[in-house]
């Protein structure tokens, strides 16, 4: 059974010039236990989606579709239900540490809010337990980075913050934001480890835009572009046999795969291209491309592609 | 012959009042760059590789050390004189927009140098037509010049940064991380350009990094540094195998499988 399956979302945003398109009828299953990685470039709708899931929008957002969350909608949650469910079954590891840790408590205590909050325990207990939560985040020390405050730490170590926080709840389901961003590489390689050891056995909807770092964490990728997805496959699938040109594009722009840039910008989410989204940037497009959507095709093995060449 | 000659760098830096804590960012380093070169300067963060691309166009000052461009020593030359030789390097950095004055249309940012008198006396007209014609150099559309830097995306200031820079016609430049704050695709369409513009205008260039595979992309020769020394330089023209065991063996190649907790930095 799916953990979470979404159908049909849309998330729209009013603007002046028209409706922002961020999220245009996404269908999308995380199966318990799985961990899916949503990769995508800036712009591509791909935190609105984590956003909309866990209902933290902006009350301008329109969002539209279905969200079975363990047999029960989201959308139909109370905003005093869906408080209840966030950040306890459903947590959220937000991106950019140093912007989301409020810079004025010391990060112990941080953690520990996550805990009282959510399971009925004094605050002496809680604190402990956010030093077991930074020491299972493997923060050498943690009794007395507690004690600190959020400045006081490396990008990497408030990131292990943040993951120790979103994990702090024992939460069934994840959604973690580009938790990989600006870091260098090791401390990256050390954070993806992390976030492998300590989700094992979790589902987990990872948005990345690094598919080095989703391709080592998750079972399943889906690739998105201009508020679509384009391609979902197995992990292995989407990096060894991608199907759909920008997947194989967007590969083959790495610096370790050639550095082959793709052409042209990201498309507009107000005033997306006709047909398929991708086919102004597309070395293969026809016809038929500029003219009709294409709808997701399924091939083998879970594997399904946006495109006519796989039609 | 070589346009930059460092020799023994240092920077130094210390802070407190009573008990002084000294870091030292550059520990007495010494490298050449030829004319028309590009070296890559590949090191983990804060081991001093952005401290070095700022000594060179001594944006800060060295403690001690040799740097030399063009035959003359830069670290001896005043204020004026270091100012007559700016135009002639210049330094792309990581995010393109808080390089930019945000209410300045690109046009006007790209005929700045023109309108400094920094490539002589032109008249509007002769501004205009070398700025629609760097617009297009770097891949802009003539629409693009009206616009302001937050209607662009990441790439496209990028773009205009790279327009303004050859406004200037420098004969170095240091590129710090030019691509960190784009995506992929977008990082693979402005390398490619600063490898085109570097051929087609015989640029020299520093540039910066700590992804050793833009590094491989981006460089003629590769140095490896590490806490503030250089450990290695390495040919990057002639095939991958030439460059194996420092690299490899050193920390810069990171697989995700084996990671132990690095401890915090130590101060010296």
């Amino acid at each position: 059974m799916a953990m979470l399956e979404i159908i049909d979302l849309r998330s729209h945003f009013p603007s002046p010039d028209g409706p922002v398109r961020a999220v245009n009828a996404v269908d999308l299953k995380i199966g318990e236990n799985e961990r899916l990685g949503l990769i995508g470039e800036t712009g591509c709708g791909k935190t609105v989606l984590g956003m909309s899931i866990i209902r933290l929008l902006p009350p301008s957002a329109r969002v539209e579709g279905r969200m079975i969350y363990k047999g029960q909608d989201l959308l139909d949650l109370t905003d005093e239900e869906m408080r209840r469910l966030r950040g306890k079954e459903i947590a959220m590891i937000l991106q950019n540490p140093t912007t989301s840790l409020n810079p004025v408590l010391k990060v112990g205590e941080q953690i520990a809010e996550v805990i009282q909050l959510h399971h009925r325990c004094n605050r002496r207990d809680a604190k402990a337990r956010a030093v077991k939560m930074l020491k299972a985040a493997l923060i050498p020390e943690a009794e007395r980075r507690a004690d600190q405050y959020p400045h006081q730490l490396s990008g990497g170590m408030k990131e292990r913050v943040m993951i120790a926080m979103g994990l702090a709840s024992r939460p069934s389901f994840i959604i973690a934001d580009e938790p990989t961003k600006g870091l260098d590489r090791r401390t990256k390689a050390e954070i993806v480890n992390l976030i492998r050891d300590m989700t094992s056995g979790k589902s987990m909807l990872m948005i990345t835009h690094d598919l080095a770092a989703a391709g080592e964490i998750c079972d399943r990728i889906a690739v998105m572009y201009g508020g679509e997805l384009l391609e979902e496959a197995s992990t292995e699938a989407i990096l060894n046999d991608p199907q759909h040109p920008y997947t194989q594009g967007f590969i083959r722009s790495l610096p370790s795969r050639g550095l082959h840039p793709i052409p042209g910008t990201s498309p507009s989410l107000i005033d997306p291209p006709s047909g398929c989204r991708f086919h102004p940037r597309c070395p293969y497009a026809m016809e038929i491309c500029k003219r009709e959507h294409p709808q997701m095709v399924p091939l083998d093995r879970g594997h399904s592609s946006r495109c006519y060449l796989c039609h | 012959m070589s346009l930059i000659e460092v020799q023994d760098l240092r920077k130094h830096y210390s802070s407190g009042l009573i008990r002084k804590q000294h870091t030292i960012a550059v520990d007495g380093i010494s490298f050449h760059i030829e004319r028309g070169e590009s070296l890559g300067l590949v090191g983990e963060s804060g081991c001093g590789k952005t401290t070095v691309g700022r000594l060179l166009l001594r944006l800060i000052e060295p403690t001690s050390g040799r740097i030399t461009f063009d035959g003359a020593d830069i670290t001896r030359l005043g204020r004026d004189e270091m100012r007559k030789l700016r135009p002639r390097m210049q330094m792309i950095f990581q995010d393109p927009e808080s390089s930019l004055n945000p209410r300045m249309r690109i046009g006007e940012s790209i005929a700045e140098p023109f309108r400094l008198k920094l490539r002589g006396k032109m008249s509007r007209g002769e501004i205009r037509d070398r700025v629609l014609e760097l617009v297009d150099v770097v891949g802009l559309n003539p629409e693009h010049v009206n616009r302001f830097p937050h209607q662009l995306s990441g790439g496209q200031n990028q773009r205009v940064i790279l327009a303004r820079i050859l406004a200037i016609k420098p004969e170095f430049i240091v590129a710090d991380e030019p691509t960190a704050s784009l995506d992929v695709s977008v990082q693979a369409q402005i390398l490619r350009l600063m490898m085109e513009l570097k051929r087609r205008y015989g640029l020299t260039m520093l540039f910066i990094s700590h992804d050793m595979d833009v590094i491989r992309h981006m460089s003629d020769r590769i140095a490896l540094m590490e806490k503030g020394r250089i450990i290695d330089i390495q040919d990057n023209r002639s095939t991958k195998v030439a460059l194996n065991a420092a690299f490899e063996a050193r920390s810069i190649k990171w697989g995700f499988k084996n990671s132990e907790p690095v401890q915090p930095k130590a101060i010296v």
